[in-house]
């Protein structure tokens, strides 16, 4: 494994996440990123609401924070008029799948050439556990105590292959992190959504099955185990669209 | 003096707006302000603008909040129910101090109302409207004219203080036909002078954050005090109130909008009358023009006022805080998109100095 540095698209502010959390993975991975493109004075961040509302603290570029849901109609607006910078959104399911459907859909229809980064840990991590629209059947959560029953509380939505039956969208990927050669492949996706961005391709979209360890309940070690077994099991990996070459 | 054209009302003002700096509409299809997004939809991509239509009132509206915190002149339109649902990001806007202009085309409500004019949405636009200790700068325009002057210099107030400014028309004003003097071009403006706009050029120390969370209650307080302390700015600068005929006057009518435009026809008929009457017809309604009301209050030749307004006495409560007891003050109130004639007006007069 080689050895780690921070990337300079990160702050030397501490990362608020607890130990285990993707999240402290996937940022990193989105900052080297933005590292190996150059893409420093040229990027705005906007940032969630969920347990990466911070993220305005840690990428090392401008930012915005939108309101719950909202971030791919921000990032909608700040590239009509920065049409030449990169833009992205960070968000997690809650935001992006529940509250903010509507947003991501037609950011995605619009062909909106931005980037968002999906994080998809099952569970609301922010507000202490709750279901999520991406909560597994079964699974139980402080909203969900008896496991989610879809009779009741209905089915898990899958961003990826919604998005990607729709035109508009250039590239959507789901990947997970749950063990280093997974990293990596994150790393890969994050990194063609972002230089398809610079093409001006149009919208893309990684999704990354992430771990949630303090509401799930779980050791980090078992966390991982469950993307691994559970979340990619109901969430199958890989492409989900390519528009490939030039559009 | 420029060449006049006659335009229609909403038409006017999404003119007036490009001439005014706005080079980004997001916005979503409603009665009776839609020919402001008809009209933005091909006259800003002749000045290099851009124009969304949104799949919704929210997402339009955090569409401003990212194109204004990025330092482009951005708005949207709407009317009453969809104003409703950008409260959210209204407050967002006004906490994360971006500046923007919103208008609001008002209709009688509640609910779906009705799509005639009305003016029962003053609160939500004067109080703040959406969550939070908060003001945006509100004009109410009475005419197609004052409307253009106003949707001109709205940029520059909205940057001058990082605020929202809030324009509250009704059905009325947006439908009429008038001839109108349009300003010249504005200067377009340059996203990277301002020193907190998100444009993307900047890395590290430099960076911006535009932000309306403060989980430290020290600094929730700190931003609500900024944000007091501008208001106060504003209350001292920018108030614009017309008043007509208060120094003999005995009844002083008070409206606002395009009610007080119908007031200003009623003071001949009253006059012929031999009534000595007078009218404040506030601009602003955020700054509330309360020393003018003050003033008119203590004259000793106005017996009373009389409120009129196209709701059932929102307005008149400002009126009521700003005479404060010193005179009576009547109302005559219509609601549902019932709007009072000139005649109605002489009529309640009449009947209240009986
Ligand atoms: C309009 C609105 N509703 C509800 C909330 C409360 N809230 C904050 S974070 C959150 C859930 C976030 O979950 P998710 O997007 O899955 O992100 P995670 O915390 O798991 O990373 C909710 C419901 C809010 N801030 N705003
Ligand atoms: S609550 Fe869950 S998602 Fe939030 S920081 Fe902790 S582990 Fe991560």
């Amino acid at each position: 494994m080689p050895k780690w540095t921070k990337p300079k698209m990160l702050t030397d502010a501490t990362l608020s996440f607890c130990p285990g959390c993707s999240h402290g993975i996937a940022t990193k991975l989105v900052a080297e990123v933005l590292d190996e493109l150059g893409l420093q004075s040229k990027t705005v961040e906007v940032a969630s609401v969920g347990c990466s509302v911070f993220s305005y603290n840690f990428f090392n570029c401008d930012s915005q924070q939108a309101a719950h849901g909202r971030a791919p109609a921000v990032a909608t607006g700040i590239k009509r008029v920065h049409p030449d910078k990169i833009v992205f959104t960070y968000q997690g399911d809650g935001d992006l799948a529940s509250i903010g459907l509507a947003e991501i859909v037609h950011a995605g229809l619009r062909g909106e050439n931005i980037t968002v980064i999906f994080i998809n840990n099952a569970i609301y991590g922010m507000t202490g556990g709750q279901m999520a629209p991406t909560t597994l059947i079964g699974q139980k959560t402080s909203t969900s105590p008896f496991g989610r029953d879809p009779k009741k509380q209905g089915n898990p939505i899958k961003m990826c292959e919604l998005l990607a039956t729709q035109t508009g969208p250039a590239y959507i990927e789901r990947v997970m992190v749950s063990d280093y050669a997974n990293i990596l492949k994150t790393k890969k996706a994050i990194k063609k959504a972002f230089e398809y961005q610079i093409a001006g391709k149009g919208f893309t979209m990684i999704e990354i099955l992430a771990a949630c360890p303090t509401n799930w309940g779980m050791n980090p070690p078992d966390a991982m185990q469950f993307i691994k077994n559970d979340m990619a099991a109901n969430y199958p990996l890989g492409v989900y669209k390519d528009i490939g070459g030039d559009k | 003096m420029t060449k006049k054209v006659l335009m229609k009302g909403n038409e006017a003002i999404a003119e007036a707006a490009v001439r005014g700096g706005c080079r980004f509409f997001f916005g979503y299809p409603i009665t009776p302000q839609t020919e402001i997004p008809e009209y933005l939809s091909w006259r800003l991509f002749e000045v290099g603008g851009d124009f969304v239509q949104a799949e919704s009132e929210v997402a339009a509206i955090n569409m401003v909040y990212g194109a204004g915190g990025a330092g482009g002149r951005a708005m949207t339109s709407s009317s009453s129910p969809g104003i409703s649902l950008k409260q959210e990001g209204i407050s967002y806007m006004a906490m994360a101090e971006i500046p923007a202009v919103v208008v609001n085309m008002v209709r009688a409500g509640p609910g779906l109302g009705g799509i005639q004019p009305a003016q029962s949405d003053y609160s939500q636009a004067v109080k703040g409207g959406g969550h939070g200790d908060y003001k945006l700068l509100v004009y109410a325009p009475a005419t197609i004219q004052e409307a253009v002057n106003l949707m001109y210099i709205a940029w520059d107030k909205a940057e001058q203080y990082r605020i929202p400014v809030f324009i509250l028309g009704d059905g009325m004003m947006g439908q009429l036909m008038e001839p109108i003097e349009l300003p010249p071009m504005k200067q377009p403006n340059d996203p990277e002078k301002f020193d907190w706009a998100t444009t993307g050029s900047h890395y590290g120390e430099g960076r911006r954050i535009i932000n309306s969370l403060y989980l430290k209650s020290e600094e929730c307080l700190q931003q609500n005090y900024r944000l007091q302390a501008k208001y106060r700015e504003i209350e001292k600068n920018e108030v614009i109130c017309e008043t007509i005929d208060c120094d003999d006057a005995e009844i002083v009518l008070t409206a606002y909008g395009s009610v007080g435009r119908i007031c200003k026809s009623a003071l001949p008929i009253l006059r012929q009358k031999g009534i000595k009457v007078g009218l404040i017809r506030p601009t602003t309604l955020f700054p509330f023009a309360t020393k003018v009301f003050e003033e008119v209050a203590n004259k000793p030749n106005v017996k009373r006022f009389l409120t009129v307004e196209l709701s059932a006495g929102q307005y008149n409560e400002d009126v009521r805080l700003a005479v404060n007891g010193k005179k009576p003050i009547d109302l005559l109130s219509r609601m549902g998109g019932e709007v009072m004639s000139a005649e109605d007006i002489v009529e309640k007069v009449m009947e209240v100095i009986k």
